[in-house]
């Protein structure tokens, strides 16, 4: 199936034969083999160590949730409903709301969801993260990858994941406190074109919590210009805890509502599907995220104790 | 089948000639380069020629040759100077396309050996590139950028000579027992060099692969663009850790100026190419060479334990490869004197 969307590669291919799938080659079929030493015994292995694919270590992911654990239980206090919605097996994009001005909802998501179904998930985000030493490399062993949409087919449709996207993207973390739950545009709806393309249902995800656990009173537009970065925030946390607000969030009650799953009745491997389709599509899910958590708000009766 | 091989004096141009006299189908043999072979050859007709292949329109039509095989593209630029380096990639497949092209030219196939350097390495890059991946940041090197240039006269020569069959393999980092690479360069030394707080995924060929992949590609009508490079992808630690060499971290900011007393003391050679793939490293999508029946006998961590066993051996006994020198006077006499007695007429 991935051989279709090769047949209709753009420009950059050379001219090629009719049918490349056709196994069996057209001109000669002696080829003499070149005398190579015997695979010996582990030759064909396509990983050593623990570090797959997408540079993401079950090592390092184990020891990241020892760590988190203690934060997620008694200081977010997570809870979740609606977890029946997130399949099993096979792959699925799953969409959230994004808040808070360095992100708690990802740790979140991906904590609660590796410990309840014990799937890994690979958290896909547009990241100058990786730019940075140290950092960059953590960030990829738990599971960050680069927001590229070749990454998220090959992730979704391939190996069959479960992908975690913010749709919002920076727009939804650097937004004012009082822009709180008002979710931003979702882009221009690439998230539901690749589901589309490989052919895994959407599963809608809404998050409360995060907004208060990191809320944003100031921006200067000046000094993220300077430092080129999405935004330059002054938070909460930092006018309450100086310098350590950078790392501490508030305790915040975390809840959130898996939404039923999305499926789209396209078929898979596309070159491209109806834009006004994708954005349709988009901003319905969008709505159905944005009235779950009015849903949710209104039932809430303190930001600390839920 | 009739072929010419580009570079023959080099590494993959030898080796090529050698596994084509092993074939009865291919009658003649025709190789070019500014140097000597490295190797012995039975039957293969060197020619001594210019970097920029200019006479290369009159071996074509005089040797009427009906293959190329275009193995004379630099991928690393340590080993000549970024002048050369264009003359050779840029200006020599320009004027080798040029001859291939002209009206009444004998030649039906062409296969290049291009590299995976041209999709760059950033941090922004898709994990696997595909063959129509575009770049997320233009060349940031000269080899990058000479490489890029050379495939563009590839991709306008296909579009130009419809009844021309082109195969373009774009190869990722070779190890091998003989190739000598910045990689190869590095894990031979005691201590490999590594950027600090990176640990990129990195994929390896074998060298014997790549001599299987441009063979396979003479031998079957295969054109198009094609990623070769071993399954799977390893991380620079782990096969630091396979060959069994402790790294030296270099400061991740002002890298190149760092690496530099490292390449004059020449404990290194580490081309910027190198750094930023000690960085951000690189994956391609090698699905499509296999689905045209390619197989591989090496994974790339297949590639870097074979690459181990290689450098044990070569620390037991020094260099495992015969010397050769060319010598055309005696090269001469055994192709084409009356006095040798050949046996195939």
């Amino acid at each position: 199936m991935a051989d279709q969307r090769d047949e209709q590669a753009p420009s950059i291919h050379l001219r090629e034969p009719d049918d490349l799938d056709v196994e069996a080659p057209t001109l000669s079929t002696d080829l003499v083999p070149i005398p190579a030493p015997e695979p010996e015994g582990d030759d064909s292995e396509l990983r050593r160590g623990d570090v797959d694919a997408w540079g993401r270590s079950e090592r390092l992911r184990e020891i990241a949730r020892t760590v988190y654990d203690p934060l997620y239980r008694h200081w977010f206090r997570v809870e979740w409903e609606g977890l029946e919605n997130v399949p099993r097996e096979g792959g699925a994009l799953m969409v959230a709301n994004h808040a808070a001005a360095i992100p708690s909802d990802a740790p979140v998501i991906m904590h609660g969801i590796e410990k309840e179904l014990e799937r890994p998930v690979y958290g896909l985000a547009e990241n100058l993260l990786r730019a940075l030493p140290v950092v960059g490399t953590l960030w990829s062993r738990f599971g960050g990858v680069p927001a590229h949409p070749e990454n998220a087919y090959r992730l979704l449709h391939d190996d069959q994941q479960l992908v975690l996207v913010f749709p919002e993207g920076t727009k939804g973390t650097g937004k004012l406190y009082r822009d709180r739950y008002k979710l931003n545009r979702f882009g221009r709806g690439g998230f539901v074109e690749i589901a589309m393309r490989s052919g895994v249902p959407v599963v809608p995800i809404a998050v409360v919590g995060a907004e208060e656990s990191m809320p944003i009173v100031w921006k200067s537009p000046q000094l993220a210009k300077l430092l080129n970065i999405p935004y330059f925030p002054v938070t909460a946390n930092m006018l309450m805890f100086g310098p350590a607000g950078l790392m501490l969030y508030f305790p915040a009650k975390f809840k959130l509502r898996v939404l039923p799953p999305v499926h789209f009745d396209v078929p898979p491997n596309q070159e491209r599907y109806s834009r006004g389709r994708v954005v349709d599509e988009a901003e319905q899910i969008r709505e159905q995220i944005q009235h779950a958590l009015y849903d949710m708000l209104r039932s809430r009766r303190s930001v600390w104790s839920g | 089948m009739r072929v010419l091989v580009t570079g023959l004096g080099t590494f993959w141009g030898s080796r090529l000639a050698q596994e084509l006299e092993q074939r009865k189908d291919v009658e003649v043999i025709v190789g070019v380069d500014t140097t000597e072979p490295v190797v012995p050859l039975e039957r293969t007709e060197f020619v001594r020629i210019d970097s920029s292949y200019s006479i290369l329109q009159r071996i074509v039509h005089a040797t009427e040759v009906d293959t190329i095989l275009h193995t004379h593209m630099i991928v690393d630029s340590t080993k000549v100077t970024g002048r050369s380096m264009h003359e050779i990639n840029v200006i020599g497949t320009m004027n080798l396309l040029a001859a291939a092209g002209t009206p009444g030219s004998p030649v039906r196939k062409i296969v290049v050996k291009s590299s995976t350097l041209v999709y760059g390495s950033n941090f922004q890059d898709p994990y696997f590139f595909r063959e129509d991946s575009t770049r997320t940041r233009g060349p940031q090197t000269r080899i990058e950028r000479s490489l890029l240039d050379s495939e563009s006269f590839v991709r306008d020569f296909t579009e130009d000579n419809p009844h021309v069959l082109v195969t373009m393999l774009r190869f990722s980092n070779v190890l091998g027992d003989d190739m000598d690479t910045p990689f190869a360069q590095a894990l031979r030394t005691p201590v490999a060099p590594e950027v600090f707080g990176f640990d990129p995924r990195l994929q390896f060929t074998h060298e014997d692969d790549v001599v299987n992949a441009l063979m396979y590609a003479t031998t079957h009508d295969v054109p198009g663009i094609y990623n070769v490079a071993g399954d799977g992808v390893v991380t620079w630690s782990e096969v630091c850790r396979i060959i069994g060499r402790p790294r030296i971290p270099l400061p991740p900011v002002l890298t190149n100026l760092a690496a530099e007393p490292l390449r004059l003391g020449r404990l290194f050679e580490l081309p910027p190419e190198m750094l930023a793939l000690l960085r951000y490293g690189r994956g391609v999508d090698n699905s499509r060479f296999k689905r045209t029946g390619f197989r591989y006998n090496y994974s790339t961590v297949g590639a870097v334990d074979a690459f181990a066993r290689s450098l044990r051996l070569e620390r037991a006994v020094g260099s495992s490869r015969p010397a050769y020198r060319y010598e055309r006077d005696a090269e001469t006499f055994f192709r084409h004197s009356p006095a040798v007695v050949r046996e195939h007429g």
